[in-house]
């Protein structure tokens, strides 16, 4: 039989120009997919799941997600933290039916085998038969029958979890320049929960990943951004790819609004329009180095700051073409109501309806019906030249070119 | 802090015969309101609120714990104007239409001046190259008041079922 226009055309083999073109089936691949399950989420990789602030108290719990597979996010009776699979060790069955709640222990429905919040198997129901009859073996040991648990790094209250036990830790995995950007927003001040979104986007997983690796993009579709001075091309800016392209650092600076020649350039600034509530696009100083960052932690979150802002955007596959974006506002215990007030208005920048966040939601969808049926075809990615190094400035596809740089080497493809 | 005030949810034993006039009146604006946003009219929508209102889509799973954001976060009359100024002037989204089912409207107390009034509400969407789809659904918790003879809402909470947005919320519910 001979091969598919596709085969023929070269889909499954990345174009000779290397890392300045991403090939179209790479969205589309259900092998490559699973291997991408394998490689980054459930492998050597620290994946985001929570905040300490969402289970305060001994017998909390929160479910979360690494990959498509379901966890649940425990604060144990010592008050640490520990995260299991929602999955029964008996048959598989998510035992855990609730996204958050408290309990003494977890009890799955399927055949009421109890685990302690710490994981193990503390009871089998009918374990010595009835009636002298059935029951479980003599032998059965219950210490080989807990719950699968993952190792647990807790950095200044945010909370991740990796399925490999020789992982590095969390501080090697993240990289020197990743760790400080880290632990600027997590500090050990206490956190705040103001809320959650939680958005479905129809695309891949990863043009997730690629939007916020894509200053180029933000500086022209998102209107609102540049014109309230929020996010612009003309301010000093930098798009730092960290550990061989896996992470990113975008850094910018709120200036306000201003006209300049490199507004004249963007169609979409719009000088004349005035807002009634300038509070919504008026942030307070908070950090020393008055920059606003965008944090790309592979694989599973982004890291946001923006405006008085601050928020985990986890990314949950959900399958080829769609994932969660599980959005997660907080704010610091001790901080003054004020600030609060403020970062509860900013919100609407960020989350399904944000006036930044709402046109990712959109492109991305257009991207992912783009790339259906042209396996064969590749984008091209040379804003900013063709290399991977740190650019001092915004009009850049470095970082996305260092990503793929390291995604290839890591998937060997 | 406005988040502070929203009104909890009371217990709806309280809706009764005797406030059927007014039921009636709650139906039509409630209706009111749907067409007007199905019709691409979202520049009438401030005209319904009072100046320090609160309006808000907000998922259940923040209201039932409690926690102030929101997925549209409107704190006062002013922010609900611009948001609407964003849609028309700077947001870009595809084209799409929405449709508005309205149901079991009532009163749930009246406290003073106040009123207190909840609805379901159920919303399509359908883009210009595909059939509708389910987008989303939910529950309206308002306050409103009467001005000159007129009902404003104090409050409308836009309370959704959904777990997800799928893709965006562009409009208000």
């Amino acid at each position: 039989m001979g091969k598919t226009l596709q085969a023929e055309a070269g889909v499954g083999v990345w174009p000779k120009e290397g890392w300045t073109r991403i090939p179209f089936w790479i969205y589309t691949d259900p092998d490559l997919f699973q291997r991408e399950m394998d490689t980054f989420f459930y492998g050597p990789s620290w994946n985001y799941v929570g905040l300490d602030c969402e289970i305060p108290e001994p017998g909390s719990f929160k479910r979360s997600w690494i990959g498509e597979r379901q966890v649940v996010v425990v604060r144990d009776k010592d008050g640490s933290i520990v995260v299991h699979e929602n999955r029964c060790a008996h048959r598989g069955a998510r035992f855990c039916w609730n996204n958050k709640g408290k309990v003494d222990s977890f009890t799955c429905p399927y055949h009421q085998w109890n685990f302690a919040l710490n994981g193990k198997l503390q009871g089998v129901p009918l374990k010595r038969g009835a009636l002298g009859k059935g029951g479980m073996p003599s032998d059965f040991d219950a210490t080989q029958h807990g719950l699968k648990s993952l190792r647990v790094h807790v950095e200044g209250g945010s909370i991740w979890a990796t399925f490999d036990p020789n992982a590095p830790s969390f501080a090697e995995y993240c990289g020197t320049q990743m760790h400080e950007y880290v632990q600027r927003l997590f500090n050990g001040r206490p956190l705040k929960l103001l809320g959650y979104n939680r958005q479905f986007i129809p695309s891949n997983w990863k043009m997730y990943i690629e939007n916020l690796k894509d200053p180029y993009h933000a500086t022209l579709l998102h209107s609102f951004l540049i014109t309230f001075g929020l996010w612009r091309a003309d301010t000093q800016s930098e798009s730092i790819p960290t550990e061989g392209g896996k992470h990113g650092i975008m850094i910018s600076r709120n200036v306000g609004k201003k006209e300049s020649a490199a507004t004249s350039e963007i169609k979409r600034f719009k000088g004349k329009l005035e807002l009634l509530d300038m509070d919504s696009v008026t942030p307070r100083q908070e950090f020393d180095d008055g920059k606003v960052v965008g944090l790309t932690l592979f694989p599973s979150v982004v890291l946001h700051q923006q405006a008085n802002t601050l928020g985990m955007r986890q990314i949950i596959p959900k399958g080829l073409d769609g994932f969660e974006l599980a959005w997660t506002y907080y704010g610091y215990a001790d901080e003054d109501a004020e600030m609060t007030r403020l970062r509860l208005r900013h919100t609407n920048l960020y989350g399904p309806s944000g006036f930044v966040a709402m046109e990712d939601g959109e492109v991305l969808v257009e991207s992912q019906q783009g790339a259906g049926g042209y396996g064969h075809r590749a984008a091209v990615i040379e804003m900013g030249g063709r290399d991977v190094e740190p650019q001092d400035h915004m009009v850049t596809e470095v970082l996305l070119r260092a990503f793929y740089k390291y995604y290839r080497e890591a998937m060997g493809i | 802090m406005q988040t502070t005030t929203d009104t909890p949810p009371v217990s709806v034993k309280a809706a009764a015969s005797d406030h059927a006039a007014l039921r009636h009146e709650l139906r039509d604006l409630y209706e009111e309101i749907g067409d007007l946003l199905d019709d691409n009219r979202v520049e009438e929508l401030p005209g319904y609120f009072t100046e320090d209102c609160t309006y808000k889509v907000i998922s259940r799973e923040n209201y039932d714990q409690g926690l102030p954001a929101a997925t549209m976060f409107c704190d006062g009359v002013a922010m609900l104007r611009d948001r609407i100024l964003a849609i028309r002037e700077t947001q870009v989204y595809e084209p799409r239409s929405w449709r508005h089912f309205i149901s079991g409207v009532r009163v749930l107390a009246i406290e003073g001046e106040l009123i207190r009034a909840r609805g379901n509400f159920l919303v399509t969407e359908a883009f210009s190259d595909a059939d509708p789809t389910l987008f989303i659904v939910g529950r309206y918790e308002d306050v409103l008041v009467r001005r000159d003879g007129r009902l404003l809402f104090k409050q409308r909470l836009a309370v959704c079922d959904n777990h997800h947005v799928r893709r965006s919320l562009i409009m208000p519910i």
